[in-house]
């Protein structure tokens, strides 16, 4: 699966850490998912998905 | 603010972890040398640190639920794989090395100590490598 999570982080001026920081993840899973090395759960999708405003298929899609 | 609690949280329970951990181990030494070197094979006090031993056995499976119950989504993958090549390897390596046992392969008695370090050490090795893969 792909993502946008690097280009909306950019967007938001957010750094790596600040974004761990808004999910309550470590900043490892933050590079991890930018990277397409690991896919996050679903809730953890809607909490992307509610920190940017942006329906989930927006920010993830299947390759 | 959010991330600071739940970083406080995830080493509160790591800590937590390592605590009983350190506890079990200590019971375990006591249970297992104390008859020999500290009460000279009084039963009663054997009995009541096996008990003991068994009883920290309890707090720290619990602690490990606690504190992988507080990892983030990718932390609880890793972990996971590195409990199932664990498991895994010691279902496979402890009845592989049974068998050497009970065929008379190898001379001396299977040693479930054998087996515990083994999976230890597997644990630990699977996961050092998923902390690399997804770094």
């Amino acid at each position: 699966m792909k993502n946008s999570l690097k280009v909306l982080r950019a967007q938001n001026d957010l750094t790596q850490a600040d974004l761990a920081i808004k999910l309550e993840v470590s900043r490892q899973t933050i590079n991890a998912i930018e990277k397409g090395k690991f896919d996050p759960s679903l809730p953890l999708a809607f909490k992307i998905s509610k920190l940017f405003q942006l329906p989930i298929e927006e920010i993830f899609q299947q390759e | 603010m959010e991330n600071q609690d739940w970083n406080t949280r995830v080493k509160k329970n790591t800590k937590n972890l390592a605590l009983w951990t350190l506890a079990w181990v200590l019971s375990m030494a006591i249970a297992t040398f104390g008859p020999e070197f500290l009460w000279e094979g009084e039963s009663i006090l054997t009995v009541t640190a096996i008990i003991l031993n068994a009883l920290l056995g309890v707090g720290l499976i619990l602690a490990n639920i606690r504190h992988l119950n507080s990892l983030d989504d990718l932390q609880k993958k890793i972990q996971l794989e590195g409990m199932a090549m664990a498991l895994g390897v010691g279902v496979v390596g402890g009845l592989s090395y049974s068998l050497l046992d009970t065929t008379n392969i190898i001379m001396q008695d299977a040693e479930i100590s054998f087996l515990v370090i083994l999976m230890s050490l597997t644990y630990l090795v699977s996961v050092l490598l998923g902390q690399k893969r997804y770094k």
